[in-house]
């Protein structure tokens, strides 16, 4: 199934609201999704049996600081059976307190779990419903996300108080 | 007898959680995991990375492009040529650019030459995990000769960074045919040695076979790739899926294994290496003469030879060297099939000259995911075997 029926399909299956945007780069689309929504859309790519993307690639996080809205995830999917790729992303805003939050894909693609905590880790992004969030690869005691873009890259310790000693 | 009985009523019944790691000659580099054990009987596995984590992403996110092909390569160090291979082909698909005829089958020949490299490095500790010494002093043999063959022609033995964005840094060194044309023609009777040492050895059978079962439903939940989900039964390998480099031109078999277990993992591999040579073989028969670099003023850096001698190639190897290239607005995904499985380069660009992210998919650190699920009822000594099985680059786990 090439990208335009891809899109087309999700757009017939869903309303305007939920499929926000859809722009080609290159050989693939990047299709925008609402945060509240998308695991009624990951559940649709996987299950319809023209898609059928049932192998995820990769889940990641983009920092858009200091646009708004700041955040995206980031999903790139592939199809065994079909043999299509797609890719799926979805936007979120910072909040005033607090971190950004949307739905764990978990239980989609169990595989989701370790790039779910990394790109917590990384972005200071809350996935909910995910079954193990503790840090994957940093120190389970910092409080740092430094793919966020205004983390700095080097300073003095009080240039950079939140970094650890 | 009393004494016996007060033992036995004191007998502990608790499970025990041991440390293996991150210092440990199976774990193959710095990979910590915490092992509960019921008795022999592995329960649970709690893996722990992030102790060779680099901000890899990050760093390449503050470098122009051309920069993060030495970086690249670090990632996967076993078939480092994979690596800078899937970050070129993003780039040049952003730019829209293709490397030329005679570059693109060199590619193929330093792709399948790492891909061999990593094999035997794999199979060599491999069978030194599970108590076969022998076989690594084999194939650190012909790993020898590989790497006299990067250092030929590119210079560095383990990392070559000898890739470039639009095509190569530079022509094969005079001999580089002949030699790897020489490999080639005893490469095959080579693997055969390997094989009498371990694929009928009945302690090497004992060890793997029916040990480490990953369902093909599980390694796709998993996300498993290459040699990993090809052991599964799936017979899915993206040069032939969605062939990059003309991997369409050659001529070869995806080995597919229906055991599931760490000796179909095994034997796969085997298998690949053979094929690896086979397209070696082909590869150096059809290698075309001409350019070794696509020629696109502004991105891609000129000939050498030009640079002294042409006015405008001057100004645009300084420009690219001083500013650097930058493709337009846009974010690509180019993946291919590394040693380890499904390697893949995400890059989002802003325009400017550094990738404004860039997401690697290391296939090592997806496939490591699944150990907890495969080596559950195991034995311990049998989870040395499955994690060797997995075939993980700390390096890349990390990142």
């Amino acid at each position: 199934m090439n990208q335009e029926l891809i899109r087309d399909k999700l757009s017939s299956n869903f309303p305007q609201e939920v499929i926000q945007s859809a722009v080609l780069f290159g050989e693939q689309i990047s299709v925008t999704v609402s945060a509240e929504k998308i695991l009624e859309v990951c559940l649709f790519l996987k299950e319809d049996s023209d898609l059928a993307f049932d192998f995820l690639s990769f889940v990641a996080g983009v920092d858009r600081y200091p646009k708004a809205p700041r955040f995206e995830v980031v999903y790139q999917l592939y199809s065994l059976k079909h043999n299509h790729r797609f890719r799926v992303k979805t936007l979120l805003n910072e909040p005033e307190n607090g971190l950004p939050e949307v739905d764990s894909v978990t239980g989609i693609w169990p595989t989701a779990d370790w790039h779910e905590r990394e790109t917590a880790e990384m972005f200071g992004i809350t996935f909910n419903n995910h079954p193990d969030p503790r840090k994957l690869l940093l120190p389970e005691n910092w409080s740092i996300h430094p793919l966020r873009k205004d983390f700095p890259l080097q300073g003095t310790g009080e240039d950079t108080p939140d970094l650890p000693s | 007898m009393p004494e016996q009985a007060s033992l036995i009523a004191e007998t502990r019944s608790e499970k025990l959680e041991l440390n293996l790691g991150p210092h440990h000659p199976s774990t193959h580099g710095v990979f910590r995991a915490v092992v509960e054990l019921d008795g022999e009987i592995v329960v649970n596995v709690v893996p722990h990375l992030g102790y060779l984590h680099r901000g890899y992403e990050k760093t390449c996110e503050n470098k122009n492009y051309h920069k993060v092909i030495p970086l690249a390569e670090r990632c996967d160090y076993m078939g480092a040529s994979s690596n800078s291979l899937v970050y070129c082909l993003c780039v040049e698909k952003m730019l829209d650019v293709e490397a030329p005829e005679r570059a693109q089958v060199i590619r193929v020949i330093i792709a399948e030459l790492s891909r061999i490299f990593s094999h035997l490095f794999w199979l060599g500790t491999h069978a030194h995990d599970v108590g076969a010494m022998t076989p690594l002093f084999y194939t650190l043999r012909e790993r020898e000769e590989l790497m006299n063959l990067f250092e030929l022609t590119a210079g560095g033995r383990l990392m070559p960074n000898y890739l470039r964005i639009g095509g190569l840094i530079k022509d094969l060194e005079e001999g580089f045919v002949e030699r790897t044309r020489s490999f080639t023609e005893h490469f095959d009777s080579r693997v055969d040695e390997y094989e009498t040492l371990l694929t009928k050895n009945a302690i090497y059978i004992d060890r793997t076979k029916g040990i480490g079962l990953l369902s093909l439903q599980d390694a796709i939940a998993m996300g498993a790739s290459g040699p990993m989900i090809r052991g599964s039964g799936l017979a899915w390998d993206i040069r032939k899926t969605q062939p990059y480099c003309g991997y369409e031109n050659y001529q070869f078999d995806v080995p597919v294994e229906t055991g599931c277990d760490v000796y179909s993992r095994y034997l796969i591999r085997i298998e690949e290496m053979r094929q690896s040579n086979r397209i070696l073989k082909q590869a150096v028969n059809k290698l075309p003469e001409g350019p070794i670099r696509a020629q696109k003023a502004g991105v891609i850096f000129p000939p050498q030879a030009e640079i002294y001698t042409k006015m405008e190639s001057l100004i645009h190897h300084f420009m690219l060297v001083v500013e650097g290239l930058k493709p337009p607005v846009g974010e690509y995904y180019q993946c291919i099939e590394s040693p380890r499985g499904e390697m893949g380069c995400y890059i989002i660009s802003d325009g400017g000259p550094n990738p404004y992210r860039l997401k690697w998919r290391a296939p090592a650190f997806i496939n490591l995911q699944s150990l907890a699920l495969i080596s559950n009822g195991c034995f311990f000594s049998d989870l040395i075997a499955i994690l060797s099985s997995i075939d993980i680059v700390l390096a890349e786990v990390d990142r």
